[in-house]
């Protein structure tokens, strides 16, 4: 993980510096604040990342002489097929229609929101091991 | 229903030997016995209801790639349309009103639902988990969640030409005192307002996704410097999806507010900024410039070498050349405000020069990668080979535009939308079909028809020479870009009748494609594992893989792992780590018998 961590931290100083210059040459704050944000989204996970990999076990993923043998074992859980992410895709769409169209889709909106929300938290639990 | 996924097993390269011991075609494990022991089969509902709730990463990967492409040919049509409309002077083809909201959709269409969903959502989803060595992305729900958003978000900006007062009509950029609820009424406007929204988070989740898959779920042995550059240019790619998708939603929902709420945020008349919609639109405009070109050239640094019979040359400078563009794009957005006369010209422009340099050394491995090898012109070749003339072609014209005098003369003339058409079709059309007939063997175990392929490509690159070239030109003479008319004495005429028959050879060159399509389904040639005996990881699964991708993968040392496993003699068994114990070893040998 140490090279990824590296990689983000590295965008989030590009970012920084970029940002610094860009402000003390136009003194613009649209760009100014945006340029921060961008150094943020890499210096906040980049940082995270760096700060753990000198802690963790490496990823066998990481390792450059890992054998397959070395990732035995369970990878991960993985859903199966499931109806809730498009259940949740149309309550989206019916929400951004509401705003359009008027309050009468937002039951429909919400309807379907709300049983998506639940039913996909249900699955996770019943699964197990999530 | 969850499925615990255990890791597949090794295969040692001694033991089944090379490709020969499983006769020609398959070069990858041929018994699947291991299946049945694992429970690996995928018992899950089929048809429609599959589809509906599939989260497989493949199935959504090609939905992915159905809907953008038949939103691509809708897009294109439009395309035919303007094209016809110009083709001749005081032409009333379409009337104007239909006209604006033509080019707009076409835009919109052309860049918001096809080009970024076609790599990222559809290539990027089906290839980077096998590349990787991953049985599925890392958030299969979430993946299904932006496909669904993506379908309804391009669903409601198609449709919105159905709706009183007609489609968006103000260009895909959305200029702020344009698209505001004086000038644009009309429920298309927000209807294309709230796409924007739902696509723009369907881009984020994928980014999301794209990002954690290849953080977290790569195969042993598959180090980051291992990554095929297709995979490193798609996290690049997630991570700019991740810097300019939640701006564009920003300025869409102040825009939104502006329209609706009584808010003043772009209205001069309540103390609002119009040119912040600039500063917040090209903020996330350019980079998607670079989250629409890098998985393109992702595609083409992963079939060049396949092609040329090479490794490819420069991995670690394809890498960081990747990530300076991609960093240096997000700083160059005013660079499309020059002539609002309130950007710091020399900043905006020096940086735009800047990503010429890493764009460079692209192209010099790209050709480096080629040189002395053994270049094999099949379609997928051709096409990159379309790409690299089409984007050098539209990135030098960028240059130029970099220039704040040179674009204060172009600004808004048929010049910029010559230079971005090359760059976009380069990228989208030449690398996207490029990676399309690359990996449809992967994808549906069947090959497509060379002699169909190639016909496609000489059209279409014919047809994108003559009607591309000849805009330059116009826009040097002046004529500005989003007319709907203009007169005989403009001198134009001949010019846009070229271009018109460049576009209508390029609409004639898809004719092959369907024709290629049909015939690969008709009778059906099998692809097998391999067709092209590639070196990434996705060539060792079979075609198309099983339900979690791999069940067998072969040791990773290198950025090449099945050319390796098929090519005993090439192999590098070694991985740098033990080389260096072994030499150190060896001289400590050596120093205990002197």
């Amino acid at each position: 993980m140490r090279v990824n961590g590296a990689f983000l931290a590295v965008i989030g100083i590009f970012f920084g510096i970029i940002g610094l210059v860009y402000w003390f040459t136009s003194y613009e704050d649209a760009g100014f604040l945006m340029l921060m944000g961008s150094a943020l989204l890499g210096l906040l996970p980049g940082g995270y990342y760096l700060w753990w990999s000198a802690r963790m076990k490496p990823l066998d993923g990481d390792e450059a002489d890992a054998s397959v043998a070395d990732g035995a074992g369970v990878v991960d859980s993985f859903p199966g097929s499931s109806i809730w992410p498009f259940l949740l895709g149309m309550a989206a769409l019916f929400a951004t229609l509401t705003f359009i169209f008027g309050l009468w889709m937002a039951p429909i909106a919400i309807a379907l929101g709300l049983s998506a929300v639940i039913g996909g938290v249900v699955e996770s639990r019943r699964g197990g091991t999530v | 229903m969850t499925t615990t996924i255990e890791s597949p097993d090794r295969i040692e390269p001694e033991e089944p030997g090379g490709p020969d011991a499983h006769g020609p075609g398959g070069h990858g494990p041929v018994e699947h016995e291991h299946e049945h022991e694992h429970g690996h089969e995928h018992h899950g509902p089929t048809g429609i209801l599959n589809w509906l709730t599939s989260t497989d990463h493949k199935v959504i990967g090609k939905s992915y790639m159905i809907t953008s492409l038949v939103l691509f040919f809708i897009s294109g049509t439009m395309a035919l349309v303007i094209r016809g409309q110009l083709a001749n002077p005081t032409s009333s083809l379409v009337n104007f009103q239909t006209y604006n909201e033509l080019f707009t959709m076409h835009g919109s269409l052309m860049l918001y639902l096809f080009a970024g969903p076609f790599a990222f959502g559809g290539l990027a989803n089906y290839i980077v988990p096998l590349q990787v060595g991953a049985p599925d992305m890392a958030f299969p729900r979430l993946n299904a969640l932006s496909y669904w958003l993506y379908l309804g978000g391009s669903s409601m900006m198609t449709l919105s030409f159905v709706v009183a007062g007609g489609a968006a009509s103000f260009g895909w950029v959305a200029y702020a005192p344009l698209s505001n609820s004086i000038n644009s009424p009309g429920a298309g406007t927000d209807m294309w307002l709230m796409s924007l929204g739902l696509t723009g988070f369907s881009a984020i989740f994928t980014g999301v996704n794209l990002v954690a898959t290849i953080f977290y779920l790569r195969a042993p042995g598959m180090t980051m410097f291992r990554v095929p550059i297709f995979s490193w240019n798609m996290l690049v790619t997630g991570i700019l999806i991740l810097i300019a998708f939640p701006v564009l939603f920003g300025a869409v929902v102040m825009l939104f507010c502006d329209r609706h709420f009584g808010t003043h945020i772009y209205s001069v008349q309540g103390g609002g900024v119009p040119v912040l919609w600039q500063h917040l639109f090209w903020f996330f405009g350019h980079p998607e410039v670079y989250i629409l070109a890098l998985p393109y050239f992702g595609i083409v640094t992963d079939i060049i070498p396949v092609f040329s019979r090479k490794p490819l040359f420069g991995y670690r400078g394809m890498v960081f050349a990747t990530l300076s563009i991609a960093a240096l794009s997000t700083g160059v957005w005013a660079h499309h405000m020059f002539t609002t006369g309130v950007v710091l010209l020399p900043f905006f422009s020096l940086l735009s020069y800047l990503i010429a340099v890493p764009t460079g050394i692209k192209f010099f491995n790209w050709i480096g990668t080629m040189w002395g090898g053994q270049l094999s012109f099949q379609t997928p070749m051709l096409f990159s080979m379309g790409f690299l003339f089409a984007f050098l072609m539209g990135g030098v014209t960028g240059v130029l535009l970099a220039s704040p005098p040179v674009d204060f003369m172009t600004h808004d003339t048929y010049f910029v939308v010559a230079h971005f058409h090359q760059v976009l079709i380069g990228t989208t059309v030449f690398a996207g079909f490029a990676g399309f007939y690359f990996w449809y063997p992967k994808m549906f175990g069947r090959m497509l028809d060379e002699r169909l392929g190639k016909l496609h490509f000489w059209f279409l690159f014919v047809g994108f020479w003559v009607a591309f070239v000849p805009q330059y030109l116009l826009g040097l003479r002046g004529m500005p870009r989003r007319i709907a008319d203009y007169l005989p004495t403009n001198g134009w005429t001949g010019l846009n009748q070229l271009s018109t028959v460049g576009a209508m050879v390029i609409g004639f060159s898809f004719l092959f494609f369907f024709a290629n399509l049909v015939k690969s389904w008709r009778t059906p040639v099998p692809a097998g594992d391999n067709p092209w005996d590639g070196g990434a990881l996705e060539w060792f699964t079979s075609s198309p893989p099983p339900h979690h991708n791999f069940t067998h993968l072969p040791p990773i040392r290198s950025e090449r792992p099945t050319w390796d496993y098929n090519h005993p003699e090439h192999r590098k068994d070694e991985s740098h780590g033990e080389k260096r114990h072994r030499e150190h070893e060896q001289k400590e040998t050596v120093g205990a018998s002197s």
